[in-house]
């Protein structure tokens, strides 16, 4: 089976200083991986080198394309790389107003990656639109209102569905439970990992929250001033982690 | 099936001064398809630690542990991932799920994992939540909200949910009344008799005598620098 | 004549118009960048189509200026008075003796020719710029030809209106390639932007220029399922009974009475001379 994404020595610097370095991984189809690190790690940056929203200085990410199978993003067309980013990649921002149009209604919003790739049958748009808000919970009577109307927790959602409505094979996803009540995390974790599973979705969680991980990564990086210092099964590294810095990051944590 | 070669393992504690501590050494076990063995020894002695080094939870220092044709301590994370899909279950003492997920779901997502299509795996969870006496009345909440027994049996319907054909299985009959029990023995024997090779805990003597066809004294593994 | 250079701006700048113009005609619908200069009237009067026309004109050429289809509104006559005043040009009201014709917000009805240049008056010139406010970003997308957003406009559209209710500034897509504003036109001008004249956009505080070489093709972007109109009112001119051209309401008392005239004077005053009366004409003429 071809990974999905290789990850081969991706390297980001900001001057002198390391944003992450030396990062190697394979993401199979199907599989969810979790990035965790406190804040200044380089989870972030490793992201966004990921999707292609920063140019790393060194290293490939080759995707495996539909049309041409293993291509290495980093060298690839702006055109052909920002294609992706509207077809087979998402991208779940940590706050929804940051991935949503926040003047344009739900539906619009959905839609919106529709007619990106060509759909110019209003009604077809509208009934996927529609679809897919019920796939993330909100009543399809919203369709018309704007993001700013909805709670934190439907934006969110919202989010996860505009980007999911093309059927894309890898989603990013920065601390998509950030900022949300516990409540609204756990709806928000039941319905990624059931996406997952019905789409065969991939995924790259970046996030600070351990539990978060643990229930939605098939596999862990544990990341610390820019490098991977532990990678593994999510349970084996967070029951058994073998790093310095993992046992602590883990022994941190406050139980409830 | 289940095949454990000389296993050690050991913690490191990096933050405690790099404290090395040696909890498992030589860890020899077989088990073959059909056969259930039980894990006994003292409390402390290993048996949950050996449980989880065969679940790939825990990282072995060194010897081999096959299961079916994956040696689960060299193994790679997404061979372990189908490993767990595909051939190995676990029942643990502990049911840790997405909270608002409901207890059918819970049970029927090994199935779904796997391709089953859901009506059918929603319809064998219900036959496997029936039998363990869990009130329909429940299915649809979240099993975070169930009594420990309660959790128990929707976690023990969960392991066998699928046909593994291995089962590791951590207490399975604690905590609960004589009939859930019998129904308990009942799912491992059936378990047996398909052909899946068994490691068990169980405290409760009598069930341990009624499933296990023998018994391997975890104690024999025991580090002696640490004793 | 006066003091002024000719058509008031100087021969550099000129020249500097006149280049952004031809890059312009070379890749029709692209927003050229340009140095636009302070005009004496204030942005929102026409600044950038000045600017062309005073590029664009020659001493042998004959100005017209509309406004809302007018020759005769304060902008349209500030406008004709100026290049009177300061390029000593011809001046005419009528659509078919013009060789340069300024508008705001209108195609002139009569059909245009291979000899006349059209230059509209242009406020945004971004068609993309109310849904994404970062140029850099707008720019990326007509370099790449990313225009889903625009189609989400009009999605908003039909999804609050029931129908596309976009009716004026529609946005068009140019020899199959820059999606463009057409200016404030009504759609009802759209089709006829496919013309023999040259159509020239100057927008002076936006400092873009763009223009429609002759014959290209402009396309109204719409979906299948409901498709582009080019819509205007449901009536016939009062004054001249034209059945083709877009119209005007005016309200001419409080108890509700109300006439439709052309928005294109020079049009209706042309179809009135030739003996064509509507409902109301009669009376007008009296």
């Amino acid at each position: 089976m071809t990974p999905l994404l290789q990850v081969k020595d991706v390297a980001k610097m900001y001057g002198a200083r390391i944003g992450c370095t030396d990062v190697s991984f394979d993401l199979y189809p199907g599989e969810v991986m979790g990035i965790v690190g406190e804040s200044g790690s380089g989870k972030s940056t490793l992201l966004n080198c990921l999707a292609g929203h920063l140019a790393p200085d060194r290293g490939e990410v080759v995707f495996d394309t539909r049309a041409e199978g293993p291509v290495d993003t980093v060298t690839m067309s702006e055109p052909a790389r920002r294609m992706l980013g509207r077809t087979d990649w998402a991208f779940v921002h940590q706050h929804a107003r940051d991935g949503l149009r926040m003047s344009v209604s739900a539906g619009g919003n959905i839609g919106e990656r529709l007619m990106a790739v060509g759909d110019r049958h209003y009604g077809d748009i509208r009934a996927r639109a529609a679809d897919w808000l019920g796939r993330v919970e909100i009543s399809d009577a919203r369709i018309d209102d704007r993001p700013s109307a909805f709670s934190g927790g439907m934006q969110q959602r919202l989010q996860i569905a505009r980007n999911l409505v093309t059927g894309p094979r890898l989603v990013f996803m920065d601390e998509p439970t950030g900022g949300l009540d516990v409540s609204v995390q756990a709806r928000l974790l039941d319905l990624v990992r059931g996406l997952v599973r019905e789409m065969g979705l991939s995924a790259i969680i970046v996030t600070h929250d351990l539990a978060v991980v643990r229930l939605l990564a098939d596999r862990l990086m544990v990341m610390k001033d820019g490098h991977v210092v532990e990678t593994g099964l999510t349970d084996q590294v967070l029951d058994d982690p073998q790093h310095g810095y993992t046992q602590l990051l883990v022994s941190s944590v406050l139980q409830v | 099936m289940i095949e454990l070669q000389n296993v050690s393992k050991s913690f490191t504690l990096h933050n405690q001064g790099s404290a090395v501590i040696p909890v498992m050494e030589g860890a020899t076990l077989s088990v073959k398809p059909g056969e259930c063995v039980g894990l006994i020894g003292a409390s402390g002695a290993g048996k949950s630690t050996l449980m989880r080094l065969i679940y790939g939870n825990y990282l072995a220092a060194s010897g081999s542990i096959m299961v079916g044709d994956t040696d689960v301590a060299q193994a790679e994370p997404r061979e372990i991932l189908a490993l767990r899909r595909e051939t190995l279950g676990y029942v643990s003492q502990f049911l840790r799920v997405v909270p608002r997920v409901p207890a059918l779901d819970v049970v029927a997502e090994p199935l779904l994992s796997v391709g089953t299509p859901i009506e059918e795996a929603r319809e064998k969870a219900a036959v496997l939540l029936e039998g363990l006496n869990i009130p329909e009345r429940l299915w649809s909440l979240s099993p975070t909200t169930f009594s420990g027994g309660e959790q128990q049996r929707v976690n023990i319907a969960r392991g066998f949910a699928y046909d593994y054909p291995a089962l590791l299985l951590d207490e399975p009959t604690a905590s609960l009344d004589a009939q859930n029990r019998a129904t308990v023995l009942g799912l491992i024997e059936g378990a047996k008799a398909r052909g899946a090779a068994i490691v068990g805990i169980f405290h409760d003597e009598a069930a341990r005598e009624q499933v296990c066809d023998r018994f391997v004294d975890v104690s024999a593994f025991t580090p002696r620098a640490a004793a | 004549m006066s003091d002024y250079n000719f058509a008031y701006l100087d021969e550099q700048t000129k020249r500097m118009i006149r280049r952004a113009i031809l890059k312009g005609l070379a890749v029709p619908g692209y927003q050229v960048p340009f140095a636009s200069r302070e005009m004496p009237m204030p942005y929102g009067w026409g600044t950038g189509g000045v600017q062309v026309s005073a590029a664009t004109l020659t001493p042998e050429d004959t100005f017209k200026v509309i406004d809302q289809g007018a020759d005769d509104t304060t902008n349209a006559v500030s406008i004709r008075k100026f290049f009177e005043r300061t390029a000593g040009v011809a001046t005419t009201e009528e659509t078919e003796k013009a060789s340069v014709i300024q508008t705001r917000h209108r195609i002139p009805e009569a059909e245009l020719t291979e000899d006349q240049i059209l230059v509209y008056q242009v406020p945004i010139p971004e068609p993309l710029r109310f849904l994404e406010p970062r140029e850099t970003e707008t720019r990326k997308m007509h370099a790449l030809q990313e225009y889903g957003l625009m189609h989400v406009k009009l999605y908003e559209d039909i999804s609050q209106h029931g129908a596309i209710a976009t009716s004026y500034a529609y946005p068009v897509k140019v020899s199959d390639r820059y999606v463009m504003d057409p200016s404030p036109i009504p759609k009802f001008d759209n089709p006829k932007m496919e013309m023999a004249a040259i159509q020239l956009f100057g927008a002076g505080r936006e400092q873009r220029i763009y223009a429609v070489p002759p014959y290209t093709s402009v396309v109204s972007l719409d979906f299948e399922d409901y498709p582009f109109e080019a819509s205007k009112a449901d009536h016939p001119c009062d004054l001249c009974a034209a059945e083709d051209s877009y119209l005007d309401e005016v309200i001419l008392d409080d108890a509700g009475n109300r006439m439709f005239v052309c928005s294109d004077t020079d049009y209706c005053r042309s179809r009135r001379e030739a003996g064509h009366v509507g409902r109301l004409g009669e009376e007008a003429a009296a």
